[in-house]
This record gives structure tokens, C-alpha cells and sequence, in this order.
């Protein structure tokens, strides 16, 4: 066990699986580096250095540098897992996601279904999503809710090094086609992960915190956010439970209600813009389902519905903050006494 | 002038360099007698009780509940009633310039990290302690356990003994391939690790399954087995709370698995939310579901235990001791019941099914007495 990043945790779940699995391939852009070129052979391990260092273990043959077409290598991507390999493939941004959506959406994600159970679609597409980095508008969407819509698509957003060796390693491993977010500005975030493989089961969330007052649901970035508020809460006599629901889809929609029964009280917290997001998603499904149990209104925090902004001081204010998790968790608190007295 | 007794952050195993102070269990201004417990002190394996050292009136709380701080800060004091608050303050001033002075000038600290060997039967994970040249003691989990179940005991026995800390394959950070599923089997786990180690003997205590273990051993191995002294130890009787097991293999959530862990202990609260996250985090490793369902299976099943070893151990002519916690809820303290010479039989009160983390110090005295 020792101390590992998020870029390292991701790049030792690809190695172990590329060890144990010889169909497992990557494909993506410069993630062999260089383009063929002489004297750049793995130069920059994908655009952030994630891949860095596999192309010397994998060779070419398993490490596919791509041109910039996603629609080519997705469509690419999913072609040879219906016929028997397991690609992991790197789609830089999110953002750029919706020139193949007839690959992931009309191909990849019906497989199984138009072909009567008999095709299997076992790929990964990796991609980076979320605000703070400084790149504006069209490199900075959490675009997770529009694959979380499409049945037969599972939806992967790891909240920590840990989480994101685990559930990449359970990604390769699964049957389905998997979108699995990364998030650009965790890469450098380090804990410890053990040096062994291991998968973390999809559909099971994770209870970060455990308390008695309020249920925070949080994905992602946000939920290290929501675990800060929960501990600042805390010094005040309020208890919350943080669920890291883990996967999008599928959702671990039980362990919301049944803490959600016990608290009476929930906040959900969504990087996603605010409409159709998975902050309203859960909060539908908790007001369907568990209405008699709640105490308080539910409480959403999410960002504004605007694009992101480039101004830093303003792309600072979009991002949900731990100081506005907090303020909801007291509005939960104070509207349940109102109601109470 | 009253004498002043400091209460400072306890070191609870080798890994140890700082806690929190999870709760204290007396208010400022009550009496407290020699050993009565002061604080619950909370670190990444275990949540544990500050013990007092002295008898006085706990006069001051320098740490409030809920802050960290490295072994040795001071947590709070013990005086009479009579002592000047101002001589408090200065009391107070001068440890914790004494200790900013002497953290300054430690170097930083490092846990011992455990050593993977290799050996026929795969990785080996151990974590070793104490001098080289002295007599080797070898600590054996039990099933689901690790190497980390000896935090207390290992630095406990480390100043006379060279103890080795294995994890047993199925579990930790070793081979998750088991050699099979029976003690004597698993038992070569123990003999890999000695020679791995190139040690000819060893004194060998083992818990629980790990117990049922260190005796198919020392019966295999008798000149290798210096003494045995085993801790609840498996294979002495029929009845085992089998829905232990099942509750342990079966959770999921911390909360489960707490509840499923609160069993080992006499005192539910020593299970820690680290421990339980830690336990969770094993059980994820590739490899490990299967070998602990097959460790179960194989020896345990519907409240009974599939494996007898108290006729093995009966005809074992090798130093003895038997610990056992009064109220163990997983394997009934019934079962030690002639198993070792009455002044060898140690049956404690207020003790679970973890004699080792519940009263490390008992245990290791009674080991002492066998091992010399």
C-alpha cells in the first residue's frame, strides 16, 4: 500500500488489467505519443499523462494512438468489443462527446438489445469533465446526466484515487459499455491505494459519512466537498451522512431512501447544470418514494444554469462550494424545526 | 503543592504517531482513580481507552474531544484540588514547549512498514519487530484478520522478543492463493515464513482460526515450535457462532460490518470506523471473497466447526498457555475448559473474542511466562 494520485491510481487499474487481460486495449489520442513520430514515442501519455509509461510495457499493438475523429474511434472502439476485445478508450473532454453520440447512443449502449442478448459490448470510454480548470466553456461540463438518460450505458464517476483504481478496474471487467469520468482537476489528489488489484462493485454506494441528521447525496468532486461540510456541521450538533452513490447508472437508489428514512432530511449535490441533472433525478425519486420520511424540503446544490465562465473569479462562484453545502444542510435543519414547533 | 501527573496522547501500537482524542470519560473536576479510564483516544486502526496513570482530580482538559495530535502532546492533568490554577497554566506552558522543542528536533517519524517475501507458497506479508537475535515469536491471525490485529501485542512483546507479524495467505497483503483450507495446511504459511526468515524456532501464538493453525504446526513441527499460546483458539469444541461469520462475509456498508465486528469485542465501542473501512477495503482485493468463502466453508458451517484439534493439542508436550475472553460471543470460553493446566488456563473478565487488542498487556504477560 502507499500513496498514490488519482492520474497513477487510473494508470496502475489500466496496467493490472492489461496484464491480466490480453484483449484489453487503449485507444485514444497521443496516448502512445507522438503520432508515429520518431523520438516521441510516449510523449505526453494522453493529454494529461495518465497513460504515461504503458506504451513501453503494451507496445503498439495494444496502445492505439488515434486521429482526432471521436466519432471514427468510438465507433472504432465499439466494433471490437462486439467482436471480442475489451478497448478502453480516451475521449480527451467530455465536452467533445457529442460528435459520436450515434456510436455511444445508437450502437454501443442497443447492442445487446437489438441483437437479443447474444452481443456483448465490453468497452470503456474514459473522459475528463468538470469546472476549475481554467478552460472555459467547451472544456469544463459535467456532461454525466445526458449518458445517465440512456438505458444501456453505465455511468462511472470516482470521487477519490481509491475509488477511481477500483471502479476503472471493475469497468474493464463488466460486459457493458461504460462512460468513466475523471475529473481534470482531482488528477493530482493523492491516498493511500493498495498496490493489489480489486474492484469496487458497480450500483453500491459508498457511505462516506454516517450521522443521523441529514443525508447528503454528492457524486464525483463534490463529494470530498460535501464530506468538509458534513465535518464543519459537525462542530454545530448536526450529523449528516455522505452517500458517494459511485455509478450514475446504475444507481444505488436504495441505500438513498433507506438513510434518507433514517434522516428525514436530504441535500443532493450536483457539479451538473441544474436542469436534468442528477440532483434533480434523486430528488424526484426521494419525494416519489420516501415523501412520508422527509422533514424538510429537499435541497439541491448546483451550479447556475450558464455555461461555465473563463473569468476565474466567476468560474470560481459556478462551482458548487463546501460554504454553500453547508448552507443547505442548515436550511434543511432550520425548515425541519419550523415545521417541528 | 500538589504533584502533577501529565496525561499525554498514547502510543497504541508500532504504526501509531498521532490520535484524536475521541471522547473523555471524565469531566474536569472529577476524581480519578489508578488505572480507571479517562478518555477514549481514537486512531486509524482502533478506538481505544486512556487508562490513567496516577490516582487525582483531572484538573485540566488541554485537548477537547474531536483534536488530533501527535503521541506524546499533552492531553490533559491530574492534581489535587489544591493546586494553584496558575501553577497549572506553568505546568501546562512548560510540557508543551518541552514537546514543540522535542518534535522539532525529531526526525520525522516513519511507521515500520511490512515486508513481502517470497516463498514456495507465494507472497508472504510481514511485519517484524525487536531485536534480531532474540527469540522469535510468530503472531497468527484469524480468519478474515491480519497482521494489523497484533497493533498492541507486537510492540508489547517487541522489547524482549523478535516477533514476526504474518499475514496469513487469503488475507492482507499476502498471497491470496491458499495452500488449502484446513489448519494443517494453512499451517505451512508458518513454516514458509520461518525459512523464508531462516529461523529454526519459533514461540508461536495464534488467534482464533490462526490458533487451530499454530497447533496443526507445532504438532507437524514440534522441534520447531518452541511454545504455544493460544488466544480463543479454533478446533476445541464444536459451537461457533457461525452468524458471525455470515454477517461478516455478507456486509457490505460500514454500518453492517460494524454491527457484524461489534461482536468480537466486550466493549463495542473499540471497533473504529477506520477498522471497518480497512476490513471493507481487504475484502475488495482480487481474490479474497473466494479464499475466505473456502476458509469458511471448510471449517465452519450452521453454528458447528469442522475441525478438531483438542486431542492433537493434548498429545503436544511443548510449553502451553490458553487465554480466553469471559465473554467471547463467538466461540464459547467453555471450550477452554481443560485444555491446558489450570495455572496455564487464563479465562479474562470483561474480554471478547479479542483477548490481544481487548487487554494486550495481560496477553503479553502470559506469553512472557511461557516463551521465558
Amino acid at each position: 500500500m502507499s500513496r498514490k494520485s488519482f492520474r497513477q491510481a487510473i494508470n496502475e487499474a489500466l496496467r493490472q488489467e492489461m496484464e491480466r487481460d490480453p484483449t484489453v486495449v487503449l485507444m485514444g489520442e497521443d496516448v502512445a505519443g507522438g503520432m508515429g513520430a520518431a523520438g516521441e514515442q510516449d510523449a505526453w501519455g494522453g493529454p494529461l499523462g495518465v497513460t504515461k509509461g504503458l506504451l513501453q510495457h503494451f507496445g503498439r499493438e495494444r496502445i492505439l494512438d488515434t486521429p482526432i475523429t471521436e466519432s471514427g474511434f468510438i465507433g472504432a472502439a465499439a466494433g471490437a468489443a462486439v467482436t471480442g476485445l475489451r478497448p478502453v478508450a480516451e475521449l480527451m473532454f467530455v465536452d467533445f462527446m457529442g460528435v459520436c453520440f450515434d456510436q455511444i447512443f445508437n450502437q454501443a449502449a442497443k447492442f445487446k438489445y437489438m441483437f437479443g442478448g447474444k452481443a456483448k459490448t465490453p468497452m470503456v470510454i474514459r473522459t475528463m469533465y468538470g469546472a476549475g480548470f481554467r478552460a472555459a466553456s467547451q472544456h469544463s461540463q459535467c456532461l454525466y446526466p445526458i449518458f445517465t438518460h440512456i438505458p444501456g450505458l453505465k455511468v462511472v464517476i470516482p470521487s477519490s484515487p481509491y475509488e477511481a483504481k477500483g471502479l476503472l478496474i471493475q469497468s474493464i471487467r463488466d460486459d457493458d459499455p461504460v462512460i468513466f469520468f475523471e475529473h481534470k482537476v482531482m488528477y493530482d489528489l493523492e491516498e493511500e491505494v493498495p498496490d493489489e488489484p480489486y474492484a469496487i462493485p458497480f450500483g453500491e454506494a459508498n457511505f462516506v459519512r454516517e450521522g443521523d441528521d441529514v443525508t447528503i447525496v454528492a457524486f464525483g468532486r463534490m463529494v470530498g466537498f460535501a464530506a468538509q461540510a458534513a465535518d464543519a456541521v459537525a462542530k454545530a450538533g448536526i450529523s449528516c451522512t455522505v452517500i458517494d452513490p459511485r455509478t450514475a447508472s446504475p444507481l444505488d437508489l436504495g441505500s438513498i431512501l433507506e438513510s434518507v428514512r433514517e434522516t428525514g432530511r436530504l441535500v443532493v449535490v450536483d457539479e451538473a447544470s441544474p436542469r436534468c441533472n442528477l440532483a434533480t433525478d434523486i430528488s424526484a425519486a426521494v419525494a416519489e418514494q420516501a415523501f412520508e420520511a422527509l422533514k424538510a424540503p429537499i435541497r439541491m446544490v448546483s451550479p447556475p444554469h450558464a455555461p461555465v465562465p473563463f473569468s476565474p473569479a466567476l468560474e470560481d462562484l459556478y462551482v458548487p462550494s463546501v460554504a454553500r453545502i453547508e448552507a443547505a444542510v442548515r436550511a434543511t435543519m432550520s425548515a425541519g424545526a419550523r415545521r417541528a414547533a | 503543592m500538589g504533584d502533577i501527573t501529565a496525561l499525554v496522547m498514547p502510543k497504541f501500537g508500532l504504526a501509531m504517531l498521532e490520535g484524536k482524542v475521541a471522547a473523555w470519560l471524565k469531566a474536569e473536576g472529577e476524581q480519578v482513580s489508578a488505572g480507571e479510564e479517562v478518555a477514549e483516544i481514537e486512531t486509524s486502526k482502533i478506538t481505544a481507552a486512556l487508562e490513567s496513570p496516577a490516582a487525582g482530580t483531572l484538573r485540566r482538559i488541554v485537548a477537547p474531544a474531536g483534536e488530533t495530535l501527535p503521541v506524546g502532546a499533552l492531553i490533559g492533568l491530574l492534581t489535587d484540588a489544591a493546586t494553584p490554577e496558575a501553577e497549572i497554566d506553568a505546568f501546562v506552558a512548560a510540557a508543551q514547549e518541552r514537546f514543540a522543542e522535542a518534535m522539532a528536533s525529531r526526525v520525522s517519524e516513519v511507521a515500520p512498514e511490512p515486508t513481502r517475501l517470497d516463498t514456495p507458497l507465494g507472497t508472504i506479508n510481514v511485519l517484524e519487530a525487536g531485536p534480531a537475535d532474540a527469540a522469535a515469536v510468530v503472531l497468527v491471525h484469524g480468519f478474515g484478520g491480519g497482521l494489523d490485529n497484533f497493533l498492541f501485542l507486537q510492540p508489547a512483546l517487541a522489547g524482549r522478543y523478535r516477533t514476526l507479524a504474518l499475514d496469513l495467505p487469503g488475507h492482507g497483503g499476502s498471497t491470496k492463493t491458499l495452500p488449502g483450507t484446513s489448519p494443517e495446511a494453512m499451517a505451512g504459511a508458518i513454516g514458509a515464513l520461518l525459512d523464508a526468515r531462516g529461523l529454526e524456532r519459533a514461540h508461536l501464538v495464534g488467534h482464533s482460526l490462526g490458533g487451530a493453525i499454530a497447533t496443526a504446526f507445532a504438532a507437524a513441527h514440534p522441534g520447531r515450535s518452541a511454545s504455544l499460546t493460544l488466544i480463543s483458539p479454533a478446533g476445541m469444541g464444536e459451537e461457533i457462532n457461525t452468524g458471525y461469520i455470515t454477517a461478516f462475509l455478507a456486509a457490505r456498508r460500514p454500518k453492517a460490518l460494524t454491527a457484524a465486528l461489534e461482536t468480537l469485542f466486550a466493549d463495542p465501542s473499540l471497533v473504529s470506523r477506520e477498522m471497518v473501512d480497512a476490513i471493507l477495503r481487504f475484502r475488495r482485493l482480487d481474490g479474497v471473497e473466494a479464499a475466505l468463502s473456502a476458509l469458511a466453508a471448510a471449517n465452519f458451517a450452521e453454528g458447528r466447526q469442522k475441525i478438531a484439534l483438542r486431542a492433537t493439542l493434548a498429545g503436544l508436550s511443548l510449553p502451553l498457555a490458553v487465554i480466553w475472553g469471559r465473554e467471547d460471543r463467538v466461540i464459547p470460553a467453555a471450550q477452554a475448559e481443560g485444555l491446558a493446566p489450570p495455572e496455564r488456563l487464563h479465562l479474562l473478565d470483561h474480554v471478547g473474542h479479542m483477548a490481544h487488542l481487548e487487554q494486550s498487556a495481560e496477553v503479553a504477560r502470559v506469553i512472557g511466562e511461557i516463551a521465558g
